[in-house]
């Protein structure tokens, strides 16, 4: 079943790279010719038709906001120029504390998430207790909402009074952060685990790998190819849900933004904060283009 | 002392009984082809024998061991089975090499030369060698079955089983597996092959069983259940499957 497509997509390799197709005898036939010009033909229609919509909407935009009565008073109050280079140095600053949120975060949260995961693929009864507290865990920080999360935490773990409680609040935030998306990855990592056929898990066992040896050189490496994308997506959200940290008092690039606004009465700075978190979002937003379009040459490719 | 010893073996799928009471015997070096309609219990059989499947009555020996009392070392037993599968089964991940030498590697505790070594032996020996580093989806249907007889014959087993491992197969690729097989005979293994090809049964069993609807309908040498089956069930089968 799975023949017929590899041989058509090898066949369509071995045509793609023949360097001179004159080489091999052929003399295209004044019907492919004609074909090809209109093909050109078409092609250059499209690319036309494009631009031109594409400027056309532009102006359009551009002309309803210029000529809508508010206008002025938006501009000076979100769009001013100088306001933006005078908050430009705050919110950037504040910036640095979103980026070593996220680039901490990371790490422990793809460790929580591969854990929790694993955790429930166990099967012994010894392991029952942890398999349930898997799925509560789940359960509970996909349920709330990550501000609350990080206001839980970062309010009410200090006034616990614990000894060894952190009392530092990029602590207190990354503790939150890690827990609320830990969850997500979590089933992102199940999703992947279960995606793989189990025919694989099978053909791993009858050699005789045990549980333990087939989940970590057959499972797991298929399933964490197949989940690279959807975690990216789930890095993406985060980076910008770092900003929420702003709700414990942390002066991240919302939160200067939001000081920047108050003193000056002007909401640029809040456009300033967006383009930063545009920009650090852009290009993971990109990788993960680029990974689920090889993924997607793969599979066409006739691998499984 | 039989190889392999089933016994009023059953297994259900929700309630379902597949397998209704096998009951087979198999020297050592001996090749046992299991034949019947889809659906008959062929492949259930198969995976109940490596355990794959846990059975709901009756008991296998493998050497004389019950491998089917409770508490038995499950891994242990799978290191002496080989087991081929229809879909080839290859991991993806891994290239051909590396799907030979895991189980010698991480079961076995072979050094990663001395499994390479063995690996590019057997693949050489199989007309595979140029293909060591090639990953599973390179490769043609044949060439993956092949690959994956090497994978299996790398633990040394003492048992092999093929679960219709050339269904899946173009007709002009059927041959070069069959060949394989029959290597294998050559040099005395022990295989229990479920097929779908009556030539191919006839040429190599010492026992064919004709399984249909999970009983054991008839069991005889092939020289005599293809000339002369006992069973009506049986004839309307070999009507059925051989060209006129």
């Amino acid at each position: 079943m799975v023949e017929p497509g590899r041989q058509r997509s090898g066949a369509a390799l071995t045509w793609r790279h023949n360097p001179d197709p004159q080489q091999a005898g052929w003399v295209k036939s004044d019907r492919q010719l004609d074909r090809e010009r209109d093909q050109h033909r078409r092609a250059v229609r499209s690319l036309t038709l494009a631009a031109t919509s594409t400027v056309a909407l532009a102006a359009l935009v551009a002309w309803v906001l210029a000529s809508s009565p508010g206008w002025q008073r938006v501009q000076q109050s979100f769009f001013s120029w100088e306001q933006a280079e005078a908050a430009l140095p705050s919110v950037a600053s504040g910036l640095v504390l979103n980026v070593q949120l996220f680039l901490t975060a990371e790490p422990l949260i793809l460790l929580l998430g591969l854990a929790v995961a694993l955790t429930r693929t166990l099967r012994s009864p010894v392991t029952f207790p942890l398999r349930v507290l898997a799925v509560v865990y789940t359960d509970v920080f996909r349920g709330v909402p990550t501000l609350l999360v990080v206001f839980l935490v970062g309010f009410g773990l200090p006034a616990l009074n614990l000894q060894g409680t952190p009392t530092s609040l990029f602590q207190l935030a990354l503790i939150a952060l890690v827990l609320s998306y830990g969850a997500y990855v979590a089933e992102v990592f199940r999703a992947g685990i279960d995606s793989v056929h189990p025919s694989q898990l099978a053909s791993a066992r009858s050699l005789g790998l045990s549980q333990g040896q087939a989940l970590r050189h057959v499972v797991l490496p298929q399933a964490i190819r197949r989940v690279v994308p959807p975690l990216l997506n789930d890095f993406i959200s985060l980076q910008k849900d770092t900003a929420l940290v702003a709700a414990i008092g942390m002066v991240d690039a919302l939160n200067a933004a939001n000081i920047y606004a108050s003193t000056n009465f002007n909401y640029t700075p809040y456009f300033v904060a967006a383009g930063f978190f545009v920009a650090l979002t852009v290009p993971l937003a990109r990788i993960n283009d680029v990974l689920a379009a090889r993924a997607q040459r793969r599979m066409l490719g006739g691998a499984r | 002392m039989s190889q392999l010893r089933v016994e009023n073996l059953w297994k259900l799928y929700a309630g379902e009984p597949v397998l209704r009471g096998i009951d087979l015997e198999l020297a050592a070096h001996e090749v046992l082809c299991v034949i019947g309609s889809s659906g008959s219990g062929k492949s259930t059989l198969l995976r109940c024998l490596n355990l794959l499947e846990q059975v709901d009555d009756g008991a296998v020996w493998l050497e004389g061991n019950e491998i089917t009392r409770p508490g038995v070392d499950v891994d242990s037993v799978r290191r002496s089975i080989g087991i081929v599968f229809q879909a080839y089964n290859l991991f993806p991940h891994l290239s051909v090499l590396a799907n030979i030498t895991l189980a010698p590697r991480k079961v076995h505790g072979l050094p990663r030369a001395e499994a390479e070594q063995q690996a590019h032996d057997l693949l050489s020996q199989f007309g595979l060698a140029d293909k060591a580093e090639d990953y599973p989806d390179r490769l043609s249907g044949g060439q993956q079955q092949r690959a994956a007889i090497v994978r299996a014959l790398a633990t040394r087993p003492t048992l092999m089983l093929f679960d219709e491992v050339t269904s899946a197969l173009d007709p002009e690729l059927v041959g070069e597996v069959l060949d394989i097989i029959r290597d294998l005979r050559a040099g005395g293994m022990t295989m229990v092959i479920a097929t779908h090809e009556m030539a191919f049964a006839r040429d190599i069993a010492d026992t064919v069983c004709f399984l249909d609807e999970g009983v054991v309908c008839e069991q005889s040498p092939p020289g005599q259940i293809f000339t002369a089956p006992a069973q009506a069930r049986t004839r309307d089968f070999l009507r059925r499957v051989l060209p006129a």
